[in-house]
């Protein structure tokens, strides 16, 4: 049995279905990236793993448990940040640190969190408020924050996308260095395929929502570390950026979406303008009369 | 720089100027009985110079009665926050109690401290020679007390998910979450509530004292009143309006303080 599994995990707001019969099994040790459109219901599948939201159908386990509630065994990495902004780069770690390991002694959780600062280069900001950092470093707290918890899998939702092109290369870097070092099972969520094959071993799409579904999954076979450079010229990552392109352009086109509206048709029978003035004064408004319709459109992108 | 100092130094005197003139002009053609300008002042004067002096129980220089209003808002103010801070974040955390209570609230809030007061008096009959101060007190709470309730309900309700998220992932416990993650998430909105809230003690302290009749600048200025002496209602009024002001930018200071947070 997979370390982390999936089974016909299906998840609807109301009567919006967001994803149907997902199935996904990550192995420990696995790197994993998802990728799909925005608004396809990425961060839901996340939530989903994290335990903020419950499957409205199908299970989700980690090792074998099913997963009903957060919990800091999944450390999650969210899109914005999430840092407290009233608290210092160091509290913000040291409030994760003393949650997760409350019987420590005080002078081992300062300890473990300067261990994570210092991981993450940001020693010299320690004593900062988030709004005094940059997107870049904000983002590195909340790796670090999560990190400290020393989770069993580690979900990065969305981490980069809220960066410049350069932070971003920089950031996911620092994310391949640290994959490396700890051999952690990582589910990245993200919606550029080249960031996907750049980090993961294993990259699937997510199908066009309503109703997203995962597509199959693209191994990726390119040793680490890779490099940036000439990974471009690898004609596997050519071939495997081009299929996945495909794929996900394939599942959008492929979606044939009836929108149905109401419409109202607003009749309004014209004033007679021949009427003398004075004698209209006992109806002034227009004569409307409503009509409804309902009118099914076939939208095909 | 030049025109900066021209705004906010010459225009509000220019602003005072006016309505002085105006003051004058009503004096000399359709308010006889309203005291002059310059009048005003000289009786005032030894309130003014003197601000300090106590010459009987309601005859004190200006400032001492002031600080005697000050103490009073003070305890109930205090008291209004004690009590409505808490009010504020069950109705933000609960829609069960919003909707048992927030009806309640709504129509308590509009009711007037002139009719909160004789109530209050009620009370506390049996509080003997207490019972005014403790009658103005429950006044000063319950008419002060909504802008907290409700800028601290609209606080809680307004907080982020993402920090709700973080308390839920980190699993913190419930004194964890109230302490690290909602008071700090909700505070720049309580402070609002907080300033608006002083604003309406003051308001109401006067209203107090004139019925109750206690040392302080509402009961001198109600006393003058009928001692006939109105130079001194000017006053009164005048330093009502100072002290207000001062509270009210000294609170928005201290709100600014939380803003950033």
């Amino acid at each position: 049995m997979a370390y982390l599994e999936l089974k016909n995990v299906s998840k609807s707001f109301g009567n919006s279905p967001v994803l149907k019969d997902v199935n996904l099994s990550v192995e420990s040790g696995e790197f994993v990236a998802i990728v799909g459109f925005s608004g396809a219901g990425k961060t839901t599948l996340i939530s989903l793993i994290a335990g903020l939201l419950n499957p409205t159908s199908g299970l989700v386990t980690l090792n074998g448990a099913v997963i009903t509630a957060p919990g800091p065994d999944r450390g999650i990495v969210f899109q914005n940040y999430s840092l407290l902004p009233w608290l210092t780069v160091f509290e913000n770690i040291l409030l994760a640190v003393e949650a997760v390991f409350p019987s420590w002694s005080a002078e081992q959780q300062k300890a473990h969190v300067e261990k994570y600062i210092e991981m993450v280069n940001l020693t010299p900001a320690r004593n900062k408020k988030p709004s005094e950092l940059s997107g870049g470093m904000r983002q590195r707290v909340s790796v670090a924050r999560t990190l400290a918890m020393e989770p069993q899998i580690l979900l990065l939702d969305e981490p980069l996308s809220a960066l410049d092109a350069l932070t971003r290369a920089t950031l996911q870097d620092e994310i391949a260095r640290i994959r490396t070092q700890h051999q952690k099972t990582i589910v990245l969520i993200t919606n550029d395929p080249d960031e996907g094959i750049y980090l993961a071993d294993r990259i699937i799409p997510l199908t066009a929502g309503p109703s997203a579904t995962l597509g199959p999954s693209f191994e990726v076979k390119i040793p680490h570390p890779r490099d940036r450079k000439s990974i471009n010229h690898d004609e596997h990552f050519k071939q495997l950026r081009r299929e996945i392109v495909d794929f996900m352009l394939g599942s959008k086109s492929e979606r044939h979406t009836a929108i149905t509206k109401k419409l109202i048709l607003p009749d309004i029978e014209p004033e007679d303008l021949n009427i003398p003035r004075s004698m209209t004064a006992w109806r002034k408004t227009p004569i409307r009369k409503r009509e409804q319709k309902e009118e099914a459109v076939e939208v095909k992108p | 720089m030049k025109s900066f100092k021209f705004d906010w130094l010459v225009l509000p005197f220019i602003g005072i100027a006016v309505v002085m003139l105006l003051w004058q002009v009503s004096c000399a053609t359709w308010a006889k009985d309203l005291p002059t300008p310059s009048k005003t002042w000289e009786t005032s004067k030894p309130y003014i110079m003197e601000p300090f002096a106590k010459r009987g129980e309601m005859d004190q220089g200006i400032l001492r009665f002031t600080w005697y209003s000050l103490i009073l808002v003070a305890k109930g103010y205090a008291l209004a926050l004690i009590i409505g801070t808490p009010i504020g974040f069950f109705l933000g955390l609960s829609k069960t109690f919003t909707k048992a209570f927030d009806p309640i609230i709504q129509v308590l809030r509009p009711v007037s401290p002139l009719a909160w007061l004789p109530l209050g008096l009620v009370l506390f009959m049996g509080a003997g020679k207490n019972a005014s101060e403790l009658g103005a007190l429950f006044t000063i709470a319950v008419c002060s007390m909504w802008p907290t309730v409700l800028n601290t309900a609209v606080g809680v309700r307004a907080i982020p998910q993402d920090y709700l998220n973080v308390a839920k992932v980190l699993k913190l416990s419930r004194r964890k979450t109230l302490f690290k993650v909602l008071i700090p998430a909700s505070l720049p909105y309580m402070f609002t509530g907080f300033r608006l809230s002083l604003g309406i003690a003051w308001l109401v302290i006067v209203a107090a004292e004139m019925l109750t009749g206690r040392p302080g600048v509402g009961g001198f200025l109600w006393q003058e009143y009928n001692a006939l002496i109105y130079e001194h209602i000017i006053l009164c009024i005048i330093t009502i309006g100072v002290v207000g002001f001062i509270l009210d930018r000294l609170m928005s200071v201290v709100e600014k303080k939380f803003k950033t947070a």
